[in-house]
């Protein structure tokens, strides 16, 4: 039977669920191969557990974490070269699709990024402009290789224990970029921003003061993201920004309270499932794309809808 | 210190965009510019020189030269030129038929073939370019070119030969440092792109661009190792309910979130 390679990708000893939908999509194909590169992998092999893996190849170094682009990208190559694989999965994070680049160039691959279906013959859905085409396309050389966006599948669970293999792998083409310390976005205990099924953000109509959209945001179980107004004025990291040189997503609710809806914004989330606006002016762009707009007043709207959201 | 810039022009990113019959993207209909992001990268590149230069200032007698690369149609030195009159010295333009519809594999290998040729310490790029978005070209040069991948910078210092970032990700933040040479990429937070100035726009003009055909760079076009099968528009989302709050606007949407089961 066909195999597919699927990476594990990490942040701070976590494997995200994104990573189960890269196992699911993997199913599609054939059976999956999780590939896991890191220092502590005993850590993450157990997080596997619930998601479809048929077998795990543990790649172990210090080197993962001083230079992880290069060194993940070197090591992914010497397990295709081990299990001829028919394609490689990927997660379209900043560090996925950069491992993804220099893989496709050290295998001579194809390369699609971000996509949001795979189907069964290899064939990706990617959508493109903003959101407004989509594009079915496939890799013509080499071992496809494809970075999926995260949201994009319901995880199918499985609680068959994969087997476990190691594998040595060498590291003397790495890059001599090191990483000397590391210091994680703070989440808070909110869902990660690409990965929340609902996501509230904040614009410059907060005029800096996130609170009603925090609070709202917790009775929701949403992740807060910002506008690039909001995350420049030093209101919001720039880790939660939402737009083009932010990040993109596409969550079945998004609500934009105080944002004006400039193309660069609605580039990030205009694939979202529904969308709900809170804006004063009754011109702002944001209220094209709003399947639900409210003209009105953020800090008169919101905790009123908190109000009855509580009641 | 030889320092190359990676600028694209692409479609105005406020212009509608679409996909042509051939599945590529219609960039005859549009008006193009210099990528965005691309600013950044000559902003820095310029700040860079202008920090280790005698005079304070980059181009003849900073001992230092500033060169942008860029692959594209032959309009394409639309958006270079601007990207001179913000200061950067000279410019090459790969384009050639045979180019028309690369994909991200191919690009890398004309630049990185422009790049070697140039000798250059450092490759400095944008993140992404707001038409492919795909945000891979940098790690793929730094893999090509054996240089060391310093990538969404948001911010950096040079100190001898060394360049440190720190690199700005979903993830946090991490500091990094490599020996030149190195692939360097920017985000938007870096800096805050210079308008060209009335002296600069001019002083533009008289810089050299020099053209080469995939022949002068002594390769051959490399097919692009990915296919768009095919492609639709989606329909343009519809806006929906709008309300006026009138002393009802959060009830009313949190009865709207209740009837699509939202909450
Ligand atoms: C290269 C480049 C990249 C960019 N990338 C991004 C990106 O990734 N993400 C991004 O978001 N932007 C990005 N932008 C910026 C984008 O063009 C807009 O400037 C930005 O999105 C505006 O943010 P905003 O909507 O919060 O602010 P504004 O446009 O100022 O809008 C604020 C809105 O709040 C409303 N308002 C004010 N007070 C209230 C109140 N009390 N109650 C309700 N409503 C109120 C106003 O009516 C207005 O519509 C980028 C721009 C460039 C050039
Ligand atoms: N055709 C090109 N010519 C010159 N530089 C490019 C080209 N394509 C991409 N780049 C550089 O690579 C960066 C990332 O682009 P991309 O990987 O296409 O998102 C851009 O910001 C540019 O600096």
């Amino acid at each position: 039977m066909s195999n597919v390679l699927i990476l594990v990708d990490h942040v701070g000893g976590i494997v995200p669920r994104a990573v189960g939908e890269l196992a699911t999509f993997g199913k599609r194909v054939g059976s999956v191969t999780a590939v896991i590169c890191s220092s502590k992998s005993a850590d993450l092999i157990s997080q596997l557990s619930t998601f479809a893996i048929d077998k795990v190849i543990v790649c172990e170094g210090v080197e993962f974490e001083k230079y992880s682009v290069s060194a993940t990208a070197q090591a992914l190559q010497t397990v295709i070269a081990k299990e001829s694989p028919i394609a490689v999965l990927i997660t379209s994070s900043a560090r996925g699709k950069e491992i993804a680049g220099r893989l496709a160039v050290r295998c001579e691959s194809g390369l699609i990024t971000d996509a949001i279906d795979l189907d069964s013959s290899l064939v990706a859905t990617q959508s493109v402009f903003g959101g407004s085409t989509t594009v079915h396309s496939s890799v013509s050389h080499g071992v496809p290789i494809i970075t999926l966006r995260s949201n994009a599948v319901d995880v199918v669970q499985d609680s068959n224990t994969p087997v476990v293999e190691n594998l040595a792998v060498t590291f003397d083409g790495v890059d001599k970029a090191v990483v000397t310390s590391v210091e994680p976005a703070v989440k808070g205990g909110r869902p990660e921003l690409t990965e929340a099924s609902i996501v509230v953000s904040g614009g410059r109509g907060t005029d800096g003061n996130f609170a009603p959209v925090e609070e709202f945001a917790d009775l929701l179980g949403a992740a807060v993201g910002a506008s690039r107004a909001a995350t420049d004025a030093g209101w919001y990291p720039h880790a939660n920004q939402v737009g083009q040189t932010g990040k993109t997503v596409s969550p079945q609710l998004y609500v934009a309270c105080g944002i004006s809806g400039a193309i660069q914004h609605r580039a990030g989330m205009q694939t979202s499932k529904t969308i709900v606006a809170i804006n004063k002016d009754p011109d702002a762009p944001i209220f094209d794309v709003a399947d639900f707009g409210v003209v009105g007043d953020l800090f008169a709207v919101l905790p009123q809808a908190i109000g009855a959201l509580q009641a | 210190m030889k320092i190359a810039v990676c600028v694209k022009q692409v479609p105005d990113s406020w212009a509608e965009k679409k996909m042509g019959a051939d599945g590529r993207l219609d960039r005859a209909s549009v008006d193009c510019v210099l990528n965005d992001l691309d600013e950044y990268a000559v902003e820095e590149a310029l700040k860079l020189v202008e920090a280790n230069s005698p005079t304070s200032e980059a181009g003849e007698g900073s001992g230092h030269t500033i060169t942008l690369i860029c692959m594209g149609p032959e309009k394409a030195t639309e958006a270079v030129r601007k990207a001179l009159s913000m200061g950067a010295d000279d410019a090459i333009v790969i384009t050639d038929p045979a180019l028309a519809g690369s994909d991200a594999l191919a690009t890398s290998s004309v630049l990185a073939k422009a790049i070697k040729d140039g000798d250059f310490d450092l490759v400095i790029c944008g993140t992404e370019s707001t038409d492919a978005r795909m945000s891979v070209i940098p790690s793929m040069l730094a893999e090509r070119l054996g240089f060391a991948q310093l990538t969404f910078a948001g911010s950096l210092m040079l100190e001898g030969s060394t360049i440190s970032i720190a690199r700005q990700t979903e993830f946090g933040v991490e500091q990094m440092s490599a020996p030149m040479p190195a692939v360097i990429s920017v985000v938007e937070k870096i800096n805050e792109p210079r308008y060209p100035s009335f002296k600069g726009i001019m002083a533009a003009k008289k810089k050299t661009i020099t053209t080469k055909t995939l022949a002068d760079l002594g390769i051959t076009a490399q097919s692009s190792w990915s296919e768009v099968k095919d492609s639709q528009v989606r329909p343009p989302r519809g806006a929906g309910i709008k309300i006026v709050d009138e002393g009802e606007g959060g009830k009313k949407l949190v009865e709207f979130l209740e009837e699509r089961k939202l909450v």
